[in-house]
């Protein structure tokens, strides 16, 4: 059984539909970057998959959990799956370590040593053991969205899902916050990215999605679909026209 | 006391109803033009000008207002005056609103971009001159909201002249409670006629603020 | 004006000033503490209740915002005794304190939560913690500290708004100058003694709200 399972996907806002028809499987350590222009509805697709948008039709299944409007499912689904944002949204009145706390104490009640524990250790992983009591404001853009990643798998959800991560970021920033992302992929991490790091998605990635006007419009491994693209508009965002 | 019915209760607070209107817009109109004076203080080049307007301010924001009615009704006495109640009101009043608006103002000057003074300076404007054509024009668009807003604090404000004895709304509700013994009644009626003054001015100053809103929008 | 100013009675009256004093800051902490949280569960409600629900707070918080405290201290203390609710002069001062704090704060809270940006709201989610949680631990804070400064001046208007409870027989510090101007006839001495006192617990209470700010919200460290 597929890890995500996505069939016919549609969503509409008010008048345009933003996703006409999304089929895509993704199997347990699969990592899967989603590219395309602005506007072909990546981002709303990922956001789909964890409920931040709810779709107008078809289904989206996470670990046999159904995505739907009902508040219990969402929380269940959302224990699954992980999910890095563009802006970071740390919390700004918490310290990073305390960020990281947070959702374990609240949702999954763990005991406040045992959180910190893993916060500390989930801090440690991205390279920032030593900043626990830092707040956001303190720390760099890439170190926050480093942060924004302990917080996530601190939830040790099933798969994480990655909405244009470095492009809030200064260009030297970029690098090592993609080199986590790399570790935790090597590291058999279940990941969904969207992405415009054409290098990243040719080197780390298992399979491509290329997505135009709300539609897969090609799918395939990274020497595929970069190497050897079979459609117009794919060769044309590749700039190869 | 059976000699009260609803309607002479209603018809009595209505004869009273006009003079906190009047109080009001006297207040108001009045704590206007001294709350203009007290801007112009307060923005002036000058130290020695901007330090009064700046204690003004802080002393009438800094205490209650019916203690400035006390001590306008005393203070006056002082001089040998004997003071009707109406006049004390009228004097704390105006001079309360006066400190309010001034102030209101001169957060919406502050808030006219630097680059506006500069450039009508570079246009070899006096400040005068800045003030007149560039400057308070777009000034006195976003005043408008926070302004009408503030005369609903002006119409409860004169709620408390009738601790010093001015009959207005508040005091004819005291009166005719003691002549029915209907408080809840009574007071009920005086707090909706309050409501009816100031809930439409609340309601505007809400429109005119997001008009005001949508229009910076779209430029 | 051959008035002479007279300030001998403060050797004498002094401990009522200061009775007055302390239950007017009495009322202000009472008023401020409870009424902050009131203007919280209103400004939730109103934003994310019911339709109902929303629709009592948002006639609470019109019909407060609209009249004045002096009526809604003699409603509660003269007027609530016919439905059978007899409340003593402090307990009817406090009460007028809560429920007049809480509508104003209602609003300026209301203003600070959705000034929140969209993408704390979605981290909570995204993180599973549901809507109540989400408000509670991510949204609260930054927005208390987004409008603390507005909070507190609406303490401190507050504050000087409880110089009416005097006329229900609290004894608070207007009460104190009343009790002496009939006593020693000074009104205007015994007034500008007063009203200096509440200029500087105007200030006071200003510090006092600026210090509480320091301790819950983090400190900036870059500024």
């Amino acid at each position: 059984m597929s890890l995500i399972a996505i069939t016919d996907v549609r969503k509409s806002f008010g008048q345009t539909e933003v996703l006409k028809g999304i089929d895509l499987d993704i199997e347990p350590g699969e990592v899967i970057a989603i590219i395309g222009k602005s506007g072909s509805g990546k981002s709303t697709l990922l956001r789909c998959i964890n409920g931040l948008e709810t779709i107008n039709g078809g289904s989206i299944a996470v670990a046999g959990v159904h995505v739907s409007g009902e508040d219990r499912q969402l929380r269940e689904l959302r224990l699954k799956v992980g999910m890095i944002f563009q802006q970071f949204n740390l919390f700004p009145h918490l310290s990073a370590g305390r960020n990281v706390m947070l959702a374990q104490t609240v949702v999954k009640k763990t005991p406040k040593e045992e959180a910190r524990r893993i916060a500390e250790e989930m801090l440690d992983r991205v390279g920032l053991g030593n900043r626990f009591d830092a707040l956001p404001e303190e720390l760099s853009g890439g170190q926050q969205q480093r942060v924004a990643i302990a917080r996530a798998l601190a939830m040790k959800p099933a798969a994480l899902l990655c909405d244009e991560i470095t492009s809030a970021l200064d260009p030297e920033l970029v690098a090592e916050v993609l080199q986590v992302v790399r570790k935790l992929a090597e590291e058999g991490m279940t990941l969904i990215t969207v992405t415009h790091e054409m290098n990243f998605a040719r080197e780390v990635c298992s399979r491509v999605v290329f997505m135009h006007l709300g539609k897969v419009h090609e799918i395939g491994p990274p020497e595929a679909v970069f190497g050897a693209p079979k459609t117009p508009e794919l060769r044309q965002f590749l700039g190869m026209q | 006391m059976t000699d009260f019915t609803l309607w002479d209760i209603v018809r009595n607070l209505l004869f009273a109803l006009r003079w906190t209107v009047l109080l009001s817009l006297v207040s108001f109109v009045g704590g206007g033009v001294i709350g203009l004076l007290v801007l112009f203080a307060r923005i002036a080049k000058r130290r020695f000008a901007r330090l009064p307007a700046k204690l003004y301010i802080e002393l009438f924001q800094g205490t209650p207002l019916l203690m400035q009615l006390f001590l306008v009704f005393f203070g006056l006495g002082l001089f040998g005056i004997s003071v009707p109640a109406w006049l004390a009101a009228g004097v704390a009043l105006v001079l309360w609103t006066a400190a309010f608006l001034g102030e209101i103002w001169r957060g919406c000057v502050e808030a006219i971009a630097k680059g506006q003074w500069e450039a009508s300076a570079s246009l070899g404007m006096s400040r005068l001159e800045q003030m007149r054509h560039v400057i308070l024009p777009q000034a006195l668009r976003i005043a408008v909201p926070p302004t009408v807003g503030f005369s609903v604090q002006v119409v409860k404000g004169t709620a408390l002249t009738s601790i010093i004895g001015f009959i207005e709304l508040t005091k004819a509700g005291t009166i005719i409670t003691n002549a029915t013994f209907q408080p809840f009644t009574v007071y009920g009626l005086v707090a909706l006629f309050y409501f009816a003054l100031c809930w439409p001015l609340s309601l505007t100053s809400r429109l005119l603020e997001r008009k005001l809103h949508v229009s910076h929008r779209h430029h | 004006m051959t008035y002479s100013f007279n300030f001998m009675w403060l050797a004498t009256y002094y401990p009522v000033i200061v009775k007055g004093i302390l239950i007017t800051l009495e009322l202000t902490i009472v008023g401020g503490v409870l009424g902050i949280a009131l203007g919280i569960l209103c400004a939730f409600v109103k934003l994310y209740g019911t339709a109902p629900l929303r629709v009592v707070v948002a006639t609470y918080v019109e019909l407060i915002r609209n009249t004045p405290f002096l009526v809604q201290l003699f409603f509660i203390f003269f007027g609530l005794p016919a439905l059978g609710i007899r409340l003593g002069e402090l307990e009817a001062a406090n009460i007028a304190m809560v429920v007049n704090l809480g509508a104003y704060a209602c609003e300026i809270i209301r203003a600070g939560i959705q000034a929140t940006p969209r993408g704390q709201f979605e981290a909570g989610a995204s993180l599973a913690m549901s809507r109540l949680e989400t408000f509670r631990h991510v949204v609260l804070v930054p927005a208390l500290q987004r409008i603390w400064p507005a909070l507190s001046s609406q303490v401190v208007i507050v504050m000087l708004g409880s110089a009416v409870v005097s006329q229900i027989a609290a004894q608070d510090l207007t009460y104190a100058a009343n009790y002496i101007e009939s006593r020693t006839f000074r009104s205007f001495e015994a007034y500008s003694v007063t009203t200096a006192i509440y200029l500087i617990l105007a200030i006071l209470v200003r510090q006092a709200m600026a210090g509480v700010g320091r301790l819950v919200f983090p400190r900036r460290v870059s500024r």
